[in-house]
């Protein structure tokens, strides 16, 4: 079976290398539009998650803080976890992964371009699900206690503190239970936290799966695994990591479900259920999805650094293999999130040093970075200054993460600031500072325009002052005794200058988001036209024109190196150094010009209603599941599921494209004829 | 299209971001050694007693190595940032790919770092998770928003103040009665967890007499933030005086007096889930059931200092006022709490108050 319409079917649908039009969006299955919507997705998702912590500052700013009640601020607390980690870390990184990957393996599209559209619905529809609580959600949820004969006595809440945002999910992105179970979070919020994520897990399963096969079996020729750039490495790790992690966190979360909807007890103490075998579970999928974080800016920074220091990446091997080591290594961790949990001693002790030993790779990374700059020519435009922010960031998050791997020493600062500054170090001066590197690296290769350096480099500066205002302090509230989900601190506890400090540095940090946003609207708008290759790049994606053609590749492209742009450009003199080829001003013009004008036509996979049909089934088996026991919710058990089987029967008998029309070069980025089996 | 030449696209680039990066991580650095603690009852890294006294004798050495490496590596990239940063006439660097004595080094040393350090962290573990032989066991459970304290064989049940004495070994053996909490009082110990169904046990000693700050730790619903706890360290004879006082019935008030109204109000409305011990004559004793709820043990109300899971009173609320506050609408100070608003009038107020302070 293929992806491709008929050719009547195909004059009907608008093919994707249309750049305009509603339908050409909803329909399309071009890794290019896909990506560019998951972005968009993201950063919406990021002004949502930024309001949310915002709002949890001003709350924190001095002692016993009344600017929200406490329903609310543990709602969003929640939300804020819950949205930065599932709606804007990973689709920002799985828009890298689905515009980047098939550009720089030399494809003209992912494996399954279906597959991919229903992952990217699938993670819309499962967002915007999750936030729906705001409109079906219970506005006042009591806390609930059950005595010994089973019945539930409930607590007490002030009328006026039942509002809107308290009733958002308030479990904590840990959900952990029984808290977050059937007896203490009565109402609907929590479900909508778990069912939502369950939606966004297999949005992110069909893309690992999807993003696996298309490194394995769409890379061009002479595209040897060796000569992949790390970000497609990374990507290949993330996908393993996902494809390994989601099914146990699917597992836990049916199995919380199944406790809050229909009475089983795994979780629940009052029925001989263990409360703890939720946390092994929640962190042997919640470890790896720190390196599913993290890994995709790692990746970035592996291309942004020997660009803009004109050096090949030092230990390009070594990073690649610890990049791998450190995903290996994450599934043996798990427990060090539970180490005032009362485990045995033995097990503490182990779990301490399988801890201790991630350092190593990720030690091994850092250095190489480091020698990669080391005795370059650094130009510091944005993308690279926002990578170097991140190599020094994700050192501090680094290193505090190993005083957690003291495991006395983590008796103590698990469940503080200490943690919350340790993993914004990581996720926040790590992953998302890596993420903009990559914007400010790749936005020539999306619009065809830079964004504005000046305005850039503003943006740098204010968000790391900011960064730096907001997180360091942490450490030391932190170690000063502040616990982490704390809606009001006591006056007499000392917190509160470093506390309004870190308000301060939340809305610097914004003021630096806000800059970002100017500068994308303007530069996508009026941005100096980038040409080819803005960057003196080293990887084939720069080898096409900006923006990037639907087709990408007019002609497959060969691989005869690691850089192998780079090695078109230049040779080596005696010394070592590079020289420009006398012909590579051609080579660029030449390119530029092949890029835009393919020899003959080119057959991209079709556009398809299957997709986003398919996807729109799963929420409202969401709905009907949290709704069983009405006879809307009922039917939507019947309608949904209705959907998107129907839709899979669409899919699968969506009409296939005449095999001659392939075009001649079918072994490299020929795309026509994959799809979905 | 010509390659642009590199830095003088951007008229920014380089001459200034050296010196602006390294006044930040200046400006980073010195902000850590400004930190002066006025006065931080929560902190963990003031140990008061030789369990917390271990663990920050082995937070600290970690700590200085991870400042020593983090010098080197941040002094790397600064360097890194101003020596080889593209300036006009500089040439092309040599196109190194990697060096395999470097990646063996520094893959190496730091193992060998960890190494080091992983002994002394497997030691201190295996010390701290079992209780001493001579240690004496208190019995803290976890309730949404409070915890309880029972000494078994002293037949005490107190909440919210954990008395002890100092220089003496407390063997916390602790449950929950609804959903995860987290012992954690930094300046005795690290924190443990309370698990509904299971026993988790916790090592506290205090070296002096003193009042030491505890907090729930991990997140417990609604009023996580306002769960709190005080240990109240003492001398042996503070120690010996305070059992005698917590085994003693309470005394009934005198008939007529608005503590004896107090009394009878309570006896109305809070006797499901409060305690009261008037010895085993009075008709006023009552041991309120464990099938039901259960709140404080009300009978040495008044020898505490604070009340509502130690959230009240607090710096710029007295004792009196904030008693009053919690009395007249409970939810609205504590909220979700299990005691609800039970509608009572400022004279009823009064009663209560009077009442609960002969509870001594």
């Amino acid at each position: 079976m293929t992806t491709t319409a008929s050719r009547p079917a195909s004059t009907i649908f608008r093919r994707p290398r249309s750049t305009e039009g509603f339908w050409s969006w909803i329909t399309t299955t071009d890794h290019k539009k896909i990506g560019i919507m998951y972005g968009y997705a993201a950063f919406f998702f990021f002004i949502i998650g930024g309001i949310e912590a915002l709002l949890l500052r001003i709350q924190l700013a001095g002692p016993n803080g009344s600017f929200l009640n406490a329903g609310e601020y543990n709602a969003m607390f929640t939300t804020h976890g819950v949205t930065m980690i599932f709606l804007f870390v990973m689709p920002v990184s799985a828009a890298f992964f689905n515009y980047l990957l098939p550009l720089m393996i030399g494809a003209r599209d992912v494996a399954f371009p279906r597959m991919n559209a229903l992952s990217w619905w699938i993670f819309i529809f499962g967002g915007l699900f999750l936030y729906s609580v705001i409109f079906f959600g219970d506005p006042t949820p009591p806390a609930g206690i059950a005595d010994s004969s089973g019945a539930i006595v409930a607590g007490n809440l002030d009328p006026t503190d039942a509002t809107l945002l308290a009733g958002l999910p308030d479990g904590g992105w840990f959900l952990y239970q029984p808290n977050a179970g059937p007896a203490y979070s009565p109402g609907t919020a929590v479900d909508f936290a778990l069912i939502g994520l369950q939606i966004l897990g297999i949005a992110s399963l069909i893309s690992a799966i999807n993003f696996i096969v298309t490194v394995f079996n769409m890379r061009a020729e002479g595209m040897r695994l060796l000569r992949m750039p790390v970000f497609v490495w990374m990507t290949l790790v993330v996908a393993f990591l996902l494809l390994f992690s989601l099914p146990i966190i699917a597992v836990a979360l049916f199995m919380a479900t199944f406790d809050r909807q229909f009475g089983t007890l795994f979780f629940q103490a009052t029925g001989g259920g263990d409360p703890v075998l939720w946390q092994h579970m929640f962190w042997l999928f919640g470890h790896p999805e720190v390196y599913i974080l993290i890994l995709p800016a790692m990746g970035i920074v592996s291309e942004v650094l020997p660009t803009n220091s004109r050096k090949p990446l030092f230990g390009y091997a070594a990073i690649v293999f610890a990049g791998a080591a450190i995903a290996f290594l994450g599934f043996g961790v798990w427990a060090h999130h539970m180490f005032s949990s009362g485990i045995p001693a033995v097990a503490q002790a182990a779990f301490g040093l399988s801890t201790m030993t991630i350092a190593v790779p990720t030690g091994i990374k850092i250095f190489n970075w480091m020698g990669t700059m080391w005795g370059g020519r650094l130009r510091f435009n944005t993308a690279m200054m926002f990578s170097i922010g991140f190599v020094a960031m994700f050192v501090i998050g680094g290193l505090s993460g190993v005083t957690h791997s003291i495991v006395p020493s983590d008796w103590q600062q698990t469940d503080t600031y200490y943690i919350v500054a340790h993993f914004h170090y990581v996720l926040f001066g790590g992953a998302i500072f890596g993420l903009f590197s990559g914007i400010y690296y790749w936005f020539p290769k999306i619009t065809g325009r830079m964004l504005n350096e000046k305005l850039g480099k503003v943006h740098f500066w204010v968000q790391f002052i900011g960064f730096n205002l907001t997180f360091a302090p942490m450490h030391w509230l932190g170690l000063q005794g502040m616990v982490r989900r704390t809606w009001r601190y006591a006056p007499e506890t000392g917190l509160g200058p470093w506390n309004l400090a870190v308000t301060i540095g939340a809305f610097t940090i914004a003021t630096g988001v806000a800059i970002f946003w100017f500068n994308w609207i303007y530069s996508k708008r009026k941005g100096e036209p980038s040409g080819l290759d803005p960057w003196d790049a080293r990887t084939i994606e720069w080898t096409i024109p900006n923006p990037t053609p639907a087709y990408n590749f007019a002609t497959p492209p060969v691989i005869h190196s690691l850089d192998d742009f780079w090695h078109q450009k230049y040779t080596e003199d005696e010394e070592g150094r590079p020289v420009r080829k006398d012909d590579a001003d051609d080579l660029v013009a030449r390119l530029d010009h092949d890029g835009r004008n393919p020899k003959s036509p080119i057959h991209m996979p079709a556009p398809s209603y299957f997709p986003i049909l398919m996807a729109l089934g799963l929420p409202l088996i969401g709905y009907g599941i949290i709704y069983h026991t009405t006879l809307v919710g009922l039917a939507l058990l019947f309608i949904g599921p209705l959907i998107t089987i129907g839709a899979l029967i669409g899919w699968g008998i969506e009409p296939l494209e005449e095999p001659e029309e392939h075009q001649e070069h079918g072994e490299g980025g020929e795309l026509v004829g994959a799809g979905a089996h | 299209m010509p390659t642009p030449p590199r830095s003088t696209r951007f008229p920014w680039s380089g001459r200034w971001n050296g010196v602006i990066g390294a006044s930040a991580l200046a400006l980073l650095l010195s902000s850590c050694s400004l930190i002066e603690i006025e006065d931080a009852p929560l902190s963990a890294v003031e140990p008061r007693g030789p369990f917390a006294e271990q663990i920050n004798n082995l937070f600290w050495p970690v700590f200085w190595i991870a400042v020593v490496i983090f010098v080197i590596v941040q002094g790397g990239i600064l360097f890194s940032i101003i020596a080889f940063r593209d300036r006009p006439g500089r040439k092309e660097p040599k196109q190194i790919h990697g060096n395999t004595k470097l990646e063996i080094t520094w893959t190496v040393i730091p193992a060998l770092i960890l190494a080091a350090i992983a002994v002394p962290t497997v030691s201190t573990v295996f010390d701290l998770t079992e209780c001493g032989d001579d240690a004496m066991t208190v019995e803290i459970t976890g309730h949404q928003w409070w915890f309880e304290y029972d000494y078994p064989g002293l037949g005490i049940e107190t909440a919210n103040v954990m008395v002890m004495p100092a220089d003496q070994e407390v063997c916390a053996v602790m449950t929950s009665a609804d959903v995860l909490h987290n012992y954690w009082v930094p300046a005795l110990n690290g924190k443990r967890y309370l698990v509904p169904g299971q026993e988790t046990v916790l090592r506290l000693q205090a070296d002096e007499p003193g009042e030491y700050w505890g907090h729930c730790a991990e997140f417990c619903g609604l009023s996580h933030s306002l769960m709190r706890a005080r240990v109240l360290a003492v001398t042996d004879a503070e120690w010996d005086a305070w059992v005698s006082e917590q085994q003693a019935a309470a005394t009934v008030p005198a008939e007529g007096t608005p503590a004896y109204e107090g009394m009878l109000l309570y006896q109305n409305l809070c006797t499901t889930c409060h305690t009261v011990n008037y010895g085993d004559a009075s008709e006023f004793t009552n041991i309120r059931s464990d099938d039901v709820f259960r709140g404080p043990n009300l009978t040495h109300f008044s020898s505490r200092n604070v009340f509502a899971g130690a959230y009240l009173p607090y710096e710029g609320l007295s004792y009196d006022d904030a008693l009053e506050q919690w009395l007249a609408n409970p939810p609205d100070v504590k909220p979700g709490s299990f005691m609800p608003n039970l509608g009572l009038t400022q004279n009823d107020i009064n009663n209560l108050t009077a009442w609960l302070a002969t509870l001594k």
